[in-house]
């Protein structure tokens, strides 16, 4: 038979939202890492290929 | 280990916050109808916008609203304390710091705004700038504790976001989004003043002087039926103009009459328990009114491209 859960602390359940947080904010900033790629991309256009080397 | 702030009165703990209390700050509700009617304003502007970049202005919409609702939440702390309807927003309840907010609402509006110029242009960007300083500083910090008008002169912050979206694929303004702004700044006063009827109590609480509590019921009343007439009017200019079609004007013929109706049925209503409950009804129906009416627009546009209308 499986036990109760053991109630958190109160560290470590501010542990848990920290890391929460932490991974929260690395998705932000990858998402803004590709969003800014994507608009170079677009920006650029196709013709970024056509040009003299 | 915790640390326990003391936020000019409000007790937080420092980094015990959730990403959906952040997220709260952002006042998603808001930001939804935000998208909407930015998205609305992208839609019809003549001309076309890469997908990517037509997202990427919607998004940057939403985040700057949701900026400057943060900054709203940092400087009205005090006030929300003391409302039933904001008790238990993140900063009043302990859950984030008032630093925290505003960092997060300064941050957001600033990226918001940068992101908007480089991917669309700088009239865009402006306006978004602008829209964030006039709800945040104008209406907030100004005219929402100092004019019973504080509601119809700060609703031009959110009747900007079509504009915004149009300016974002053509880089101008004309008539066209200026009518669309001017439907949502008419429909500001009857909704926010059929919410301030039924929630009278709390804003008094509060110190804020909404009209309700300044200038009575009646006149309150009368000034919900006024605007109501003017708006249903104003939402009938698209089809004047050119921007829509018949589907459109009959789409806004009937809707408004509805809106007309329920405002007349409130401005007639005497008794005080039936008048906050016709204030209420009033309120949820010109949510859906705004939805309605904005969506028209659309089936109408693609209607007629379509070759239906």
């Amino acid at each position: 038979m499986a036990l109760p859960p053991a109630k958190l602390s109160a560290d470590e359940e501010l542990k848990r939202r920290r890391r929460r947080n932490s991974i929260a904010l690395a998705l932000v900033l990858g998402f803004l890492a590709l969003l800014f790629y994507a608009l170079t991309i677009v920006k650029m256009g196709p013709a970024v290929f056509n040009r003299d080397l | 280990m915790a640390l326990a702030e003391d936020n000019g009165g409000f007790i937080s703990i420092a980094g015990g916050a959730r990403v959906e209390d952040y997220f709260a700050l952002l006042k998603p509700r808001v930001m939804s109808l935000v998208v909407f009617t930015a998205f609305i304003g992208l839609l019809l502007a003549p001309g076309g916008v890469n997908p990517v970049i037509g997202a990427i202005a919607i998004l940057c919409i939403a985040i700057g609203a949701g900026g400057s609702g943060a900054l709203n939440m940092w400087y009205d702390a005090d006030i929300d304390a003391v409302m039933s309807r904001t008790l238990n927003r993140p900063i009043p309840s302990g859950r984030v710091a008032r630093g925290e907010a505003l960092a997060l609402g300064l941050i957001c509006s600033a990226f918001s705004v940068a992101i908007l110029g480089l991917a669309t242009n700088w009239l865009a960007a402006g306006l978004l700038a602008f829209t964030i300083f006039f709800y945040a500083v104008i209406y907030t910090m100004w005219l929402k504790r100092s004019t019973p008008q504080n509601i119809v002169i700060g609703g031009a912050a959110g009747a900007f976001p079509p504009m915004i979206g149009w300016a974002a694929v053509t880089g101008d303004v004309t008539l066209a989004p200026i009518v669309l702004f001017l439907i949502i700044f008419l429909w500001t006063p009857p909704h926010f003043w059929a919410l301030a009827l039924y929630k009278q109590g709390d804003y008094g609480a509060a110190g804020i002087p909404m009209l309700p509590n300044v200038k009575g019921e009646a006149a309150t009343k009368l000034q919900i039926l006024f605007y109501s007439v003017v708006l249903v009017a104003a939402s009938f200019a698209p089809g004047y103009i050119g921007l829509s079609g018949w589907l459109y004007t009959a789409v806004a013929i009937a809707t408004g009459l509805g809106f007309i109706y329920l405002a007349l049925r409130l401005f007639v209503s005497r008794e005080s328990t039936a008048m906050k409950k016709r204030a209420r009804t009033l309120f949820t129906y010109s949510l859906s009114y705004l939805f309605g009416i904005f969506l028209a627009l659309i089936v109408d546009r693609v209607g007629h491209l379509l070759g239906y209308v």
